[in-house]
């Protein structure tokens, strides 16, 4: 994925475009506001929702669907009942604890890994194909988009993640957009390191809580594990101005750079409610922060670009 | 009895909920265990002031190749049998991904001549401790591990048997939200008045009622977007257990991590009939 990804979509073209991952350890410090935020007041982008799990990007978006794709992703067991003889083996084996006491499999606890299939004297266990979810390509008033949903319980969001990048690395070439710009999943786990891997740049949304700046250290050491270079943001700055003050320190000591600080506005609920950008909500006050962090963020691909090589190769 | 506590959206207020309710327990006299199921965000020993007294650091088995005993082309079972593709073959070896394994045991077992030994990764820490008078446990899941279930699954079992255990939930609805919900006698969950609140909000509805299980709601914030979250736990019919008032001096108690029960002791009164209404629903079996 990530630089390799854009270069076999170019055919060997040398693509300039840059993919910025919006991610926050702590969920509902802002991430999709920001992301529509900053799609308001971007140029020739490529929007990419990898928080598959728990979409909202397209609240704000209201993306016209033009195409759909089923995501099938691994397979999950099945027991025939008629066959089965109770033996317990599979049930024995299964380290998921997948089968229930009635030798049915689970289907949410099943992770597809057939040990079961194996270990069944009677054959009786069959795998099929998982239908895990749907992804979409699509446009929007601020340039096309990716999306997807993942199902109800499902699992692998991780591959649906990786799936929501190529479309917009790929999407991104076709439209010689600059850049893509993904909103991230809460965590540190399978979605967020799908979403991270490779990217060009991670914003980091935090807030001025202990547990926002807890969850900021964590996803933060998450993209130095990736050497990924990063810009912080504070969101509701003003809730908390000691934690605030923390939070720039931790930024400055670590390499950060000095943070964009974003108040805390009712203009974000309100935005939302009307199903518009905080930009479009309120152009006066939230043009200018967010071509801000724009050009923080070009700032830091530019340095970024200019001595390195594809750590791929 | 076992609650989690989910929500969909991040940052709802699932861990408020679960400390001031856990808090709100203890006084009464009751037995409880809060056991902080986001492992990749853990967050509510902070809001007890928390001490760990112990921490054990939580491996899986991952396979590792004797290449001595292996089999080599002739064989390849493991290579060709693993769905995640976690072993190749490559320069004459079988080579072990690790990162991409799911330690389900398959090539163990597959292997003809026992090539296959257990090697592990780690996945983090289970911890345990007490904070304000509450017990407490949870998981630290490792920096750049994928796989939360399985470390998951290490805290709820650490858990108490007895007495009330409240799971935190992390957000989501996918496989680290199902492992939590595995064995819970209820659901209760922590909704936040905006569209994007109430879009993962309905989500989760869905998830619970395709698992079966009794589930109560919570409005957080009450007041701070519009009434959709309200018209829509009425048109299901879904216990609405408590509404929480939006005030930003509640956002401020709990950007210092301070329980609102203490904070603002108006907030007793709410959890009083949050557990009250709870305990109805469960006689009533209510789903």
């Amino acid at each position: 994925m990530g630089k390799l990804a854009k270069r076999n979509a170019g055919r060997g073209q040398i693509s300039i475009m840059q993919e910025i991952v919006v991610i926050s350890g702590k969920g509902g410090t802002g991430k999709t506001s920001l992301v529509s935020g900053l799609a308001a007041t971007g140029t020739r982008q490529v929007l990419g929702d990898c928080d598959v799990d728990a979409s909202d990007l397209h609240l704000i978006m209201a993306p016209e669907i033009l195409e759909t794709h089923e995501f099938i992703s691994g397979q999950q067991a099945q027991i025939d009942p008629d066959l089965c003889t109770g033996c317990g083996l599979c049930r024995a084996y299964c380290r998921f604890q997948a089968i229930s006491e009635d030798y049915r499999v689970m289907q949410e606890h099943c992770e597809g890994c057939a040990l079961c299939l194996h270990v069944c004297p009677e054959s009786a266990v069959s795998m099929h194909d998982r239908h895990c979810g749907q992804w979409f390509s699509s446009s929007t008033r601020f340039g096309p988009m990716i999306h997807a949903s993942l199902g109800i319980g499902q699992e692998n969001s991780g591959k649906l993640v990786s799936i929501v990048r190529k479309k917009s690395h790929q999407t991104a070439q076709e439209k010689a957009a600059e850049n893509v710009l993904g909103d991230g999943a809460p965590g540190v786990g399978c979605p967020v390191i799908a979403s991270l891997t490779n990217a060009d740049m991670a914003l980091l949304i935090t807030e001025p809580t202990r547990s926002a700046f807890a969850d900021l250290r964590r996803v933060f050491d998450l993209t130095r594990h990736f050497k990924i270079p990063c810009l912080a943001v504070i969101n509701k700055a003003d809730l908390n101005p000691d934690i605030t003050v923390e939070i720039e320190r931790f930024c400055l000591e670590y390499g950060l750079g000095a943070p964009v600080k974003l108040p805390y506005d009712q203009d974000f609920t309100r935005a939302q409610i009307q199903g518009q950008s905080i930009v479009e909500y309120h152009p006066e006050k939230w043009t200018r922060p967010m071509q801000d962090i724009w050009k923080s963020a070009a700032k830091i691909l530019k340095h970024k670009n200019k001595p390195r090589r594809n750590k791929n190769e | 009895m076992r609650l989690a506590i989910i929500s969909g959206k991040g940052g709802t207020g699932k861990t408020t909920v679960a400390v001031n309710l856990a808090l709100y327990l203890q006084k009464e006299g009751q037995k409880v265990c809060l056991a902080d199921c986001d492992v990749e965000e853990p967050n509510a020993h902070f809001f007890l002031d928390a001490a760990w007294s112990r921490e054990n650091r939580q491996t899986v088995a991952v396979p590792e190749i004797n290449n001595t005993k292996c089999l080599g082309e002739s064989c390849l079972q493991c290579v060709n049998e693993c769905r995640f593709n976690s072993l190749i073959w490559i320069a004459d070896k079988v080579m072990v991904f690790p990162e991409l394994c799911h330690a389900c045991g398959l090539c163990f077992f597959l292997c003809p001549v026992q090539a296959v030994d257990e090697s592990t990764r780690e996945i983090g820490l289970v911890r345990h401790g007490k904070g304000r008078g509450v017990e407490v446990c949870g998981g630290l899941l490792r920096i750049g591990e994928a796989m939360a279930p399985p470390l998951i699954r290490r805290v709820l079992k650490s858990t108490p048997g007895q007495g009330i255990v409240i799971a935190d939930a992390p957000p989501g609805t996918s496989c680290p939200v199902m492992e939590t919900l595995r064995d819970v006698d209820y659901v209760i969950l922590v909704g936040e008045p905006t569209p994007f609140g109430l879009h993962d909000f309905k989500i989760a509805v869905e998830l619970v009622r395709k698992l079966g299980l009794a589930l109560g709601t919570v409005i957080n914030r009450d007041g701070m977007g519009d009434d959709q979250m309200e018209k829509y736990i009425r048109h299901e019919r879904l216990p609405l257990l408590a509404r929480l008032p939006y005030s930003r001096k509640a956002a401020a108690a709990c950007s210092r991590a301070e329980p609102l029960l203490e904070a603002m002791p108006e907030f007793k009164e709410i959890y009083r009939n949050m557990w009250e209404n709870l305990q109805k629903e469960m006689q009533a079996g209510g789903k």
